[in-house]
């Protein structure tokens, strides 16, 4: 018994964990220090969050090319953990920036936000930098549970009520499967190390074809696609993002969306690599539905949220192909393409939480009418974000796109590119339709109530400027992306 | 200075933008003169490269710039590279002279938000000269898809009633099938990197070299042709064209015809041709085909068009279907009639539209029946407008007639013989709708009391409309001035399409130029 615990606490290296242990951490003092404040009386908390995020993107960085493993395994701060974990910690925190003025405006100014979101966010990097099945589980719990309170954070509206709700019981539902998986998997292999278990199938090529390892990959597929939003287990995604306070669907779009990429990717690279005969065909179907579903769905939106929703799942699936072609180009691609979509999709929703009014009825197709001339420079910094969502060159959202459908062609996936473009194609429809709204149409409003609040705008002008410097200049960080390929 | 010409011409106007969008808001005359003096500046700065003669006697590239601008590891690489040849010269010519002259088109037609017009058509004319004079695919599609964008707006927020229709209808043509030809040119990235040809990032030159498989040819072709075809347009996937068009404000409907359609056009010599000569060799009936019809059924349905914009609208895709034809013929005299053509075409119907936009400017109303006798109370636009309008159906000593006998001979002289014959018909239909036009809007009687007090064109619309006119003539007059620059770099297009060489090159092409200025001396 001696001997375990010395060998464990000989494992132990808190550098491997360094950045979730440090955000969770500010994450309990801000939960303190809440406290002992008046509600909503300053903005401390939220740059108290601000400052311990940059502290974690700090420790985070110093790791670069110095990859730490730590708890026997189970949990690791390697290149593609820390690429990742900034994706996050970038997603928490223009997350943060523009919450500020939102939570006052619609009447919640409360302080337990802040931690919410910075605990979801060490969920995010735990799973990330989980090696192990168990890690990657308790990160995803970590993460889910703080969006589920998150999602149904206005408890006086019956919509987030119903986001949140809806959230946990089919999240839930969801996590049984993940869960499920892993044991079946742990019953083949006798280990939860995700690099053990690889190495267990590529010795043992016979058990790939055993049912329960099988079984194991499609429920373990079930529960990370679910949290990534892949038709067909998409179905929570409008509601949820419709109800849910608007800085928080821009935070789900991108930062815990990606986590589930992350650990996804590395379960089923590393860990599953060898059963990609299995799973390959699969996921090249649903990438395709994915697109399809999403895209043909957002043309008959007219609530900018919900668009804005669809077009997330369509950009999964767009993500999804990187993964289909699983080679070094399309991973990297992912990867670059999950921080390109923080960017985009973030600084789309900030134009939406400056231009909503007090319960955000407004954010309708008919609600933007004429937005271009009554409020030039936020309409011109949506229509950038607009034009890289659809993949418009020179954008982020293009390059982005680029190399994913470069990956796939390198990987020999001809028609699955051709069906990506084509899907794209159909999405400049819905996107073009809200610049038809802002620019081609009569204002019926005069948006007298649009304040150009300091913490949204800095965070839409951040997520313009990332847009176009990735879309100009994406080498320097397409080339981390490919240094963080484990 | 000169090794940065290039660059400079192009990304001027967009400097330009930057200063019209830090000007403020409300003062117009100063934000138009500014643009107009960008635009001036710009056309100043591309005229070293019309009157150099190396073009005379180079088929190469030259002002080349070359910097390395995306570079991934050891995959991807992409390339600043740029240069002109005697196949883009002229129409990056084309383009710098065009923009001034549909800037101070709208000096009066434009009221509504002056400042995001005049930025946009700034934007645009960077993105047009970067696509004429891209060397790396990659930049190409990068500039080409750009275009879309600031047209879009044009359309969509100074157009006419039926302006959203028509703008996104443009955008999504025209997306649909340059996405399709994004995939074809990765993969064709890829193709290169597999047969371990030394590929530069995606430059040209290098995939020119290539000799891909003719099945695989087949594919990459089609993807090409497509997006290019849609851009020219050819029949069937002209439909948007009209809509564009009609409903564009006059400086768009002018910039899409002088120059943007040349894109589609420009595109198959640049690339579709020469990189898959094969699969062009295959598919080269089909398009000849395609390109007849185009010819025959633009000049049928513009016969019919009760509004005159329309009518020089699907004029355009008649023109256009000659171009095509011009090219396909595949020797000299074709292309380079080609070449002239879509010269011509961007000087004709831009002048033609720009007509078209003065007497709207008018009378509100384009419909050819509410015109009528004009010619007594518009004695001088009465000229112009006869000039363009002959100029249009090609009668000697105006540039139309050069480019189309030229393209007709070239394709007589080719194995497009049959083709040419239905395509000459084109002409004659041309003759027909345009003069019919004209009769009924210019003579007659003047009995419509609101036409009885137009006034005749001023001297800022003189000053619109009198460079086209020049230019009409001193390509119908001397059209070598252009034609000696472009022979050799289309000589060395024929030769990589058809892999024979094209031997004493200059004595084909004189004596078809010759009569016109015989008839002039």
């Amino acid at each position: 018994m001696e001997n375990l615990v010395q060998t464990a606490m000989q494992n132990v290296n808190f550098a491997a964990i360094m950045p979730s242990l440090v955000l969770a951490c500010s994450a309990m003092a801000l939960l303190l220090l809440n406290a002992f404040m008046k509600r909503g009386a300053t903005a401390l908390p939220c740059w108290l969050s601000l400052l311990a995020l940059a502290a974690t993107a700090w420790i985070s960085i110093k790791g670069w090319n110095a990859a730490q493993f730590g708890f026997a395994g189970h949990a690791a701060l390697d290149n593609y953990a820390i690429f990742f974990n900034l994706v996050f910690v970038l997603a928490a925190a223009m997350t943060i920036l523009m919450s500020d003025s939102y939570l006052h405006r619609e009447g919640y100014p409360v302080g337990e936000y802040y931690p919410l979101v910075l605990f979801s966010t060490v969920g995010a990097m735990l799973m990330a930098s989980g090696t192990d099945l168990m890690t990657i589980f308790l990160g995803l719990e970590v993460l889910s549970v703080s969006l589920y309170v998150l999602a149904g954070f206005f408890r006086g509206q019956l919509r987030s009520n119903e986001a949140g709700l809806k959230y946990f019981l089919l999240g839930a539902f969801s996590t049984g499967f993940l869960l499920y998986g892993m044991a079946l998997i742990y019953g083949v292999t006798g280990t939860t190390n995700v690099a053990d278990i690889g190495v267990f199938f590529s010795h043992h090529r016979t058990e790939l074809s055993n049912p329960l390892a099988v079984g194991g990959m499609l429920l373990m597929a079930t529960g990370f696609l679910f949290k990534i939003a892949i038709a067909p287990f998409h179905m929570w995604t409008p509601d949820v993002y419709e109800g849910s306070p608007t800085p928080i669907t821009a935070f789900m779009s991108a930062g815990p969306k990606a986590a589930a990429f992350a650990a996804f990717m590395r379960v089923f690279l590393v860990g599953l690599g060898t059963m990609q005969d299995s799973w390959v065909g699969m996921l090249w179907v649903l990438a395709v539905l994915t697109m399809v579903m999403g895209n043909f769905v957002a043309i008959s939106q007219t609530n900018l949220k919900r668009m804005l929703a669809y077009s997330s799942v369509a950009h999964a699936g767009y993500a999804l192909v990187g993964l289909v072609a699983a080679n070094e180009i399309g991973i990297s691609a992912v990867l670059f393409y999950m921080l390109a979509y923080a960017f985009m999709n973030i600084g789309a929703f900030a134009v939406l939480v400056l231009a909503g009014k007090q319960g955000e009825e407004n954010l309708t197709l008919q609600g933007f009418a004429g937005f271009g001339y009554k409020r030039p420079v936020l309409a011109v910094l949506l229509t950038i974000c607009l034009f890289s969502l659809m993949g418009i060159p020179p954008s982020a959202g293009f390059t982005g796109k680029f190399y994913i459908f470069a990956g796939a062609l390198n990987a020999g996936y001809v028609w699955l590119a051709i069906l990506g473009v084509l899907n794209s194609a159909v999405s400049l429809y819905y996107y073009l339709r809200v610049m038809v709204y802002m620019y081609f149409r009569e204002p019926e409003e005069d948006f007298s109530w649009v304040q150009l609040k300091p913490g949204a705008t800095l965070c839409l002008v951040l997520s313009v400027i990332g847009v176009l410097f990735l879309g100009i200049v994406p080498s320097g960080v397409m080339a981390l992306a490919r240094q963080a390929l484990f | 200075m000169s090794e940065h010409l290039l660059s400079l011409m192009t990304f001027f106007p967009l400097l330009g933008m930057l200063v019209v969008l830090m000007l403020p808001k409300g003062q117009d005359g100063l934000l138009k003169t500014v643009t107009l003096v960008v635009t001036l500046i710009t056309f100043v700065i591309s005229l070293p490269l019309a009157l150099d003669p190396v073009f005379k006697t180079s088929a190469a590239m030259h002002y080349t710039e070359f910097v390395r601008w995306i570079s991934v590891g050891d995959y991807f690489r992409m390339n600043y590279s740029i240069g002109v040849d005697g196949i883009s010269l002229w129409l990056v010519i084309l383009t710098t002279f065009i923009m001034p002259i549909a800037v101070l088109s709208t000096w009066q037609a434009i009221k509504k938000n002056v400042k995001g017009y005049m930025a946009l058509l700034l934007l645009l004319e960077t993105a047009m000269l970067g696509a004429f004079i891209s060397l790396d695919l990659f930049l190409f599609y990068i500039f080409w898809e750009l275009m879309l964008i600031p047209m879009y707006f044009l359309i969509g927020i100074w157009g006419g009633a039926n302006r959203i229709y028509a703008a996104v209808k443009f955008f999504i043509y025209t997306a649909v099938g340059s996405l399709l030809m994004l995939v074809a040119i990765i993969f064709l990235y890829y193709h290169a990197i597999g047969t371990g040809v030394c590929v530069d990032g995606f430059s040209i030159a290098d995939f020119y070299r290539l000799g891909i498989d003719p099945a695989l040819q087949k594919w990459l072709f089609l993807a090409f042709a497509f997006s290019f075809a849609i851009k020219v347009p050819m029949f069937p996937v002209h439909t948007w064209l009209p809509d564009a068009h009609t409903e564009a404000p006059t400086a768009g409907s002018v910039i899409l015809a002088a120059v943007m359609l040349k894109m589609g056009t420009y595109g198959y010599l640049r690339f579709a041709m020469p990189l898959f000569p094969d699969a062009l060799r295959q598919f080269l009936p089909m398009l000849a085909l395609l390109s007849v019809i185009g010819i025959i059924y633009g000049a049928l349905v513009a016969m019919m068009q009760k509004d005159v914009k329309k009518l020089v609208a699907y004029s355009s895709v008649s023109h256009l279907g000659f171009v095509m034809l011009g090219l396909f013929a595949l020797n000299t005299i074709g292309i380079n009639g080609a070449i002239l053509q879509m010269i011509n075409h961007g000087i004709s119907t831009g002048a033609l539209f720009l007509i078209v936009g003065f007497i709207y400017e008018r009378r509100h109303t384009r419909l050819i029946s509410d015109f009528g006798g004009l010619s007594k109370q518009m004695p001088v636009f009465a000229t112009i407008f006869m000039i363009v309008t002959l100029s249009s159906i090609g009668l000697p000593a105006t540039n139309g007639f050069v480019g189309e006998f030229l393209i007709l001979m070239g394709a007589f002289e080719s194995d497009l013989r049959w083709f040419a014959v239905f395509a000459t018909s084109g002409v004659i239909l041309a003759a027909v709708y345009m003069l019919w036009m004209f009769q009924r809007v210019m003579y007659g009687k003047l009995d419509k009391p609101e036409n009885q007090v137009l006034k005749d064109l001023s001297v800022r619309e003189l000053c619109v409309i009198l460079p086209l006119v020049v230019c009409v003539f001193w390509i119908g007059v001397a059209p070598n001035t252009f034609l000696e620059k472009m022979t050799p770099a289309v000589n060395q297009l024929i030769e990589q399409v058809t892999g024979e060489a094209v031997a004493a090159v200059s004595e084909v092409v004189m004596p078809s130029a010759a009569p016109e200025q015989a008839q002039q001396h």
